[in-house]
């Protein structure tokens, strides 16, 4: 059992972490709550492509058209990044920008992947979707702000360890879940708080800590560049820059032949952050729901088209990779979704409620210990 | 005034909704179908209970 002073400590340190990044995880939470949904609402504003139906075995679209049709919409841009949806290869999204390493001006353009039509162009920069997703992933800010959420992230988790420490005294004589709606607002609240911040503890946890996990996704990718690349394009040294790629299609057909029982995520172009300057990556991954998120790069020669190298991804990003889903709450169908949306209205209670005992403990001039004595019945 | 609870009983719940919500987060990762509906049962099984204490819990006097 904790003594006074420990208490005091865990207390201090609940209240700091928690008032620190509280602010950022309301904010979180509030855009968070749109993202869970973003498929639904994109189709409601119009904005998920229309993708007309078509026989089962109608052939696919070469891809090198594909990539024509969508450059011919966006002359002087060229491809970064070609895409699909896990659960729907009837739509190539290609993401075009000045130079394969732009992270603005970016433009991505939807492409029917059997009549390499033109079907949409996703807003990248732009509309409501693009404002909660930049005050969700980086504040607007980049880089930085993306690492400023993480580290109120990792606050959250600091002040959800605290909390758990200080469940044990404040609930000594309490049964479990019992709310003392009789005694004061502030008291039914500060049950409340605690019996669902434990209820919840778990997957808040999850989240946040996969969140966290996220926030350092760019830091990640570059240090797999610089970690796993150079030993990839050992055998590339002096040879002069590609001046102009070749055949999409060629090389995402040998990717397919080294890798039959894979599907392709997404295709990374010459010279991006996924890549190197002289080869297509496509990235590749499983069927199976446990092995859809985890991918494969195949090292495409974009000269010849040869498949020159594939290895499997070292654990950091397997790591970010799974922190995905996790964070996401995608993985389990629209059932899963309601009920991340509920959790996260359920921590937005948290959050709330632990806001205001603060403030309405500074209003009684009670300390942590006082507290803790008002507490017991 | 009522005696302290004893540890075990204080975190009984905790740790049986702790794993109950572990449950639900892998369970989905691993398949779908069943696999999903585990994870939705364990996960809404996480959200009612946080319903029963907004909405019922300690509204009847004792």
């Amino acid at each position: 059992m904790l003594g006074r002073p420990a208490i005091k400590t865990w207390a201090w340190l609940h209240k700091w972490s928690s008032l620190v990044c509280t602010v950022f995880m309301l904010l979180l939470c509030l855009t968070g709550l749109p993202l869970i949904f973003h498929h639904e609402i994109g189709e409601l504003l119009g904005t998920e492509a229309r993708v007309a139906d078509m026989p089962a075995g109608t052939p696919r679209a070469s891809l090198d058209r594909v990539m024509e049709v969508a450059r011919a919409r966006h002359p002087g841009k060229g491809g970064m990044f070609v895409s699909q949806e896990p659960d729907d290869d009837r739509v190539w999204y290609v993401t075009l920008g000045d130079t394969p390493t732009s992270s603005t001006g970016l433009k991505q353009v939807a492409v029917d992947a059997r009549s390499a039509g033109a079907l949409a162009e996703p807003q990248l920069d732009a509309g409501f979707m693009y404002v909660m997703r930049s005050l969700h992933i980086d504040l607007f800010a980049g880089l930085p702000g993306s690492l400023l959420l993480g580290f109120m992230a990792l606050l959250l988790l600091i002040a959800l360890v605290s909390g758990v420490v200080l469940y044990a005294p404040f609930m000594r004589k309490l049964e479990f879940g019992e709310v003392r709606r009789q005694r004061s607002t502030r008291i039914k609240w500060l049950d409340l708080h605690n019996a669902l911040g434990i209820v919840t503890l778990v997957w808040l946890f999850v989240v946040g800590a996969t969140g966290m996990i996220n926030t350092w996704a760019d830091l990640i990718v570059e240090h797999w560049q610089a970690d796993q690349m150079s030993e990839m394009l050992a055998p590339y040294k002096g040879r002069a820059a590609l001046t102009a790629p070749g055949s999409l299609e060629t090389a995402v057909q040998s990717a397919r032949r080294h890798e039959p029982h894979m599907k392709i995520s997404f295709i990374a172009f010459p010279g991006t952050s996924f890549s190197s300057p002289y080869h297509y990556a496509v990235f590749m991954r499983g069927e199976e729901a446990h092995t859809s998120r985890l991918l494969k790069p195949v090292l495409v020669d974009a000269a010849s088209g040869q498949v020159t190298d594939s290895r499997t991804l070292p654990w950091y990003l397997n790591a970010l990779l799974l922190s995905q889903p996790l964070h996401f709450g995608d993985y389990g169908g629209r059932a899963m979704q309601i009920l991340w949306a509920a959790l996260d209205l359920i921590s937005i209670i948290v959050l709330g409620s632990g806001l205001y005992l603060w403030i309405a403990k500074g209003r009684s001039r009670a300390g942590a210990g006082n507290r803790l004595a008002a507490a017991s019945p | 005034m009522k005696p302290p609870v004893s540890t075990t009983s204080l975190w009984r719940w905790p740790i049986a909704l702790g794993v109950l919500s572990l449950i639900g987060l892998l369970a989905a990762l691993f398949g779908d179908g069943a696999w999903d509906l585990a994870s939705g049962l364990a996960l809404g099984l996480i959200v009612a209970v946080c319903g029963w204490l907004l909405l019922v819990a300690g509204k009847r006097t004792r």
